[in-house]
């Protein structure tokens, strides 16, 4: 009863979940009240409701919070580090000379969207498989070239993604937990392969990428030896990065510690003065390292039973994939791609927009990238919105994920660590979708980026997933 | 005439305001049709079946508020959407703190250590959910949904009784906490009484009168409707009058409510025994033997038992206005009538005024029809016409299906009013209007017209129509309620100073011997 005599006599706060207009009463009497929006749970599904409230279930619930607490550690604890450059082929699980990796869940040649079909193409006469980007479109779909998720090879994709054998990609290790992840390199300009260009510019691009800028960032790591990735995150998020599409702070700390390397390596003073102006015709350079961090860390926290905690978001331009901790292996669930809201470059229109498409989604999977745009409010006059906008995103992210990771921190909203942890749980119970700043392909293939915005994953993938776990935990409660 | 969609991304509206909000923009000239409506699933398949669908709609997340308007001929879209969005500009908060919104209920108690109560007011079908996550988190909680199944009731208040916590509700629309009011609550002195109610209006109508006759209020707490049914067995009920017995503001204790099923008005009974503090129990009709001999204090009304409260808690008698019935007013209304003008009509949003108005009625004559008798004989369906003396509650679950409670909105029974204006055998139309936090800033003033209309129905037929008023309020409410009077009178309304004067009043002025 003193719980109930406590209200009775201790002055009224209220939490008012519903109607606004019993809040505004109540501050007329001078009550303090918390306001909660009410969406319906699980946008109205009762299979979905049904199967949250299951994970509910004193007993599971409490095992739910042990394994998303270990996930979450996991992530922290991670320590990637860039370990080296390498091709495709020598480095990359599972790589063979006839297969092309992509961005996004597993997708097959007929379906893909008009970039990606632009930038495999090119990769395919790229490699020599074909003479053009006619003669490559059958040999894509002779059945001759086998087609692959990055993430079902250790390996992430920005855009397209499209990786080929003789492309370099960056290493990088888990030094806390052994995995290795990998992604290649950076192209640097906007009409390039990973959005869906392959005109022989492209082409020129990535041999001169295969022969000069990948073998000297390769010396280069080899006179280096590794270079710790977590610290120099952390210092890019403080100069005002968020490390998705914002990139100028991390490119410059990047390159500032690969230079001296660089200068030793045995090519020639040309090469080097080529490789330091590639780097600094674009910020993007850091972008794909950032993302191999993430999906190193996201590894290294996949595979634990009862796990409601997102370890994958990423998108093929037509479907958007997501898996999750608690369902090990390549589990996917998918939805369609999303439309990506926001300024487009002069002469194009909405229309001429690609769906959502990348890998670079990891990056919102570990905390950064749209999570983290109360870091880098200057993105705001590349994705669009306001900057009170870009502040609250990172407030609002908070409730859908499960802690914040202390070792990267966002200096304006008090050194407060970036959302980690994405809950399956939590984004179905608010209705409240992660939010991912990216970039903008024109959806036909040979034309490029077109602008950058702000996009999120559809509901279907959290939905699914919910209902997966709830069937696996029912198959591991009934073994206990 | 075309139709255009717009989004605004993550941009929230609860669902009484967009209601509103929409009724408001569908006003604006040159709109055929607007709807103003978040993305859910269930909003999507609205717009489908009125044939406002489009891959605008399709795109739009559960977060995302869509407006799509439907124009009429020749007009400027740009200009119509500017006029939407005008009309939905929210008021700007003094003082900060409000500003933030969470998502989730763990959020905002994170953040609100010291909250002891959680107020829901979302759909029925997710009320419970949102409860239970309440109570986990060691808060009491008042359901003002309606529409919450049954058994999930029972389980909630199973469930808060052994956490010792109050569960009020669902369906409870009103409760006064430390001198607060929280949601339906009208203004009224902090005193020395203490209620527990299983009726809304029933609870606000004895907090008025306790504040008209100079007493006041320690603390108000409904239970909701269903709480003294069998099925739940008045565990919220039980709960509260202990949680009085203990709470050292209160020294008399008043029970609220319809008349309990037999089993739970012996828990009752048995409780009340124990009690050291007086309890007034007033169960609308109750039986007085029953209740005289559990030790409590028999009162037939609310005006009674808020009465023998305040002069219980101290309050000289002498000193009280009793508001005892204007005798020579019955009889000059009487005068007015015709013959054939034998019925009365009572159109109610308050549903315990309505059931307490209803029973007096029903003490002078055997045709009493209403929309929520027990008895099936004396029940009308809500479409139905009316027959003989007729009383509706407006605010009856099979009217407030997807709409705002009339206390909200007022205009619902409007189209009823004239309706039983030209009835020729109605002699006296019953309206309530209620003030307070959450009732219409206006009541009054939306109903005007009709009783305008009304009156002059009537007169064209050659007949009088006594229209009879109770305004349920204090002087102290947001709502003026010396002007709410003031324009009825103006009308040629007479006023009831009470639910009991109102029910004396109606049956007094149809009734053919002369009243004692």
């Amino acid at each position: 009863m003193s719980r109930i005599n406590d209200l009775l006599s201790k002055p009224l706060e209220v939490v008012n979940i519903g109607i606004d207009m019993f809040r505004e009463d109540l501050n007329e009497q001078d009550v303090k009240v918390a306001q909660v929006n009410f969406l319906p749970p699980a946008d109205g599904d009762l299979e979905v409701l049904n199967a949250l409230d299951y994970l509910d279930t004193p007993g599971i619930r409490e095992k739910v919070e042990a394994a998303n607490k270990e996930a979450v550690e996991r992530i922290v604890n991670s320590h990637p580090v860039l370990i080296g450059y390498e091709k495709a082929i020598d480095v990359i699980p599972g790589m063979t000379p006839n297969m092309i990796i992509h961005a996004g869940p597993p997708i097959e040649w007929k379906d893909m969207c008009g970039a990606m079909k632009g930038a495999v193409t090119g990769a395919i006469v790229f490699e020599g498989l074909a003479k053009d980007i006619a003669e490559a479109e059958e040999v894509a779909a002779s059945g001759k070239i086998v087609f692959s998720p990055c993430h079902e090879h250790d390996t992430v994709g920005s855009m397209a993604g499209v990786t080929s054998p003789s492309m370099y990609v960056h290493v990088v290790k888990n030094k806390t937990y052994g995995n290795i992840s990998y992604t290649n390199l950076s192209e640097q300009l906007s009409k390039i392969l990973r959005m869906g260009a392959n005109d022989q510019s492209v082409i020129d691009r990535l041999v001169w990428m295969r022969d000069v800028f990948g073998p000297i960032l390769k010396e280069a790591m080899e006179i280096a030896g590794e270079i710790d990735l977590k610290l120099m995150l952390s210092q890019a998020i403080h100069m005002g990065d968020e490390c998705h599409n914002r990139n100028v702070a991390g490119t410059t700390l990047l390159i500032q510690a690969l230079t001296p390397h660089i200068v030793k390596t045995s090519f020639s003073e040309k090469d080097k003065v080529d490789v330091f102006n590639f780097v600094a015709s674009s910020d993007y350079f850091s972008g794909p390292t950032w993302m191999a961090l993430c999906k190193n860390a996201m590894d290294a926290a996949h595979g634990i039973e009862y796990s409601t905690i997102v370890t994958t978001m990423c998108r093929n331009g037509v479907e958007f994939g997501v898996r999750v901790s608690g369902m090990e292996g390549n589990t996917w669930f998918t939805g369609p791609a999303q439309k990506v809201i926001g300024p487009l470059f002069a002469g194009f229109k909405p229309e001429d927009s690609g769906l959502d498409i990348g890998d670079s989604a990891i990056t919102e999977t570990y905390g950064i990238g749209g999570f983290a745009m109360s870091a880098a409010l200057a993105i705001v006059s590349l994705v669009g919105g306001t900057v009170s906008d870009a502040i609250s995103y990172t407030k609002k992210m908070g409730e859908i994920t499960t802690a914040e990771n202390p070792n990267v921190t966002i200096p304006i909203l008090n050194f407060r660590g970036i959302p980690t942890g994405i809950d399956i749980r939590k984004v179905l119970e608010t209705g409240m979708l992660p939010v991912i700043n990216t970039a903008i392909a024109h959806k036909d293939a040979g034309v490029g980026m077109i602008g950058a915005g702000i996009t999120n994953p559809p509901m279907d993938c959290f939905k699914k997933a919910a209902l997966d776990l709830a069937a696996r935990v029912s198959v591991l409660e009934n073994q206990a | 005439m075309a139709t255009k969609t717009t989004l605004k991304k993550n941009t929230y509206f609860d669902s009484v305001s967009l209601m509103a909000l929409t009724a408001k923009a569908n006003r604006i000239e040159g709109i055929r049709q607007v709807n103003i409506a978040m993305g859910t699933s269930m909003n999507k398949d609205v717009l489908k079946n009125v044939g406002l669908y489009s891959p605008e709609v399709e795109a739009a997340k559960p977060g995302d508020l869509m407006i799509v308007i439907e124009s009429e001929e020749g007009m400027d879209m740009d200009d119509l959407l500017q006029k939407v969005e005008e009309a939905m500009v929210r008021k700007t908060e003094e003082g900060g703190t409000q500003d933030v919104r969470y998502s989730s209920l763990e959020a905002a108690v994170k953040d609100h250590k010291e909250a002891g109560i959680a107020v829901v007011s979302v759909p029925g079908a997710y009320a419970a959910r949102v409860a239970r996550k309440a109570l986990n988190q060691g808060l009491n909680v008042m359901i003002f949904s309606d529409n919450v199944p049954l058994e999930e009731e029972i389980a909630l208040k199973k469930e808060a009784h052994e956490k010792g916590l109050l569960v009020m509700g669902p369906d409870c629309g009103t409760s006064i906490i430390n001198g607060k009011g929280l949601c339906f609550a009208n203004v009224v002195r902090k005193g020395r009484i203490g209620v527990v109610a299983a009726s809304g209006t029933g609870a606000q109508e004895v907090s008025v009168r306790v504040h008209d006759f100079g007493g006041g209020i320690s603390n108000l707490i409904g239970t909701g409707g269903r709480d003294l049914s069998k099925e739940v067995g008045g565990i919220m009920m039980l709960d509260g009058i202990r949680a009085l017995q203990e709470d050292p503001a209160t020294d008399v204790i008043i029970l609220v409510s319809k008349p309990p099923a037999k089993e739970v008005a012996n828990r009752i009974y048995t409780e009340v025994a124990k009690s050291v503090k007086p309890v007034i129990i007033c169960f609308i009709g109750g039986n007085q033997e029953e209740i005289e001999a559990s030790g409590a204090v028999y009162a037939k009304t609310t005006k009674q038992a808020a009465l023998k409260a305040v002069v219980l808690s101290g309050v000289p008698e002498e000193s009280i206005n009793k508001h005892a019935l204007n005798l020579p007013l019955v009889e000059e209304i009487k005068a007015k009538l015709s013959p054939e003008q034998k019925y009365i009509r009572g159109l109610f949003c308050g549903g315990t005024i309505c059931e307490e108005v209803a029973s007096l009625i029903r003490e002078s004559f055997d045709d009493v029809y209403t929309n929520i008798a027990k008895d099936p004989t004396y029940r009308l369906d809500n479409g139905s016409d009316s027959r003989a003396h007729t009383l509706i509650d407006f605010g009856d679950d099979g009217f407030t299906q997807g709409r705002p409670h009339p206390m909200i909105d007022p205009t619902l029974r409007l189209d009823r009013f004239l309706k039983e204006a030209r009835d020729p055998e109605v002699g006296v139309i019953v309206i309530d209007m209620i003030l307070g936090y959450g009732s219409h800033r206006d009541p009054v003033e939306v109903t005007l017209s009709a009783i305008r209309e009304a009156k002059r129905i009537a007169a064209e037929e050659g007949r009088h129509l006594e229209i009879l008023a109770f305004v349920l309020g204090t002087e102290l409410d947001p709502q003026d309620l010396d002007s709410q009077v003031e324009k009825l009178t103006n009308e040629g309304v007479t006023i009831a100073s009470s639910s009991e004067n109102t029910g004396l009043l109606a049956r007094g002025f149809v009734t053919r011997e002369v009243l004692q």
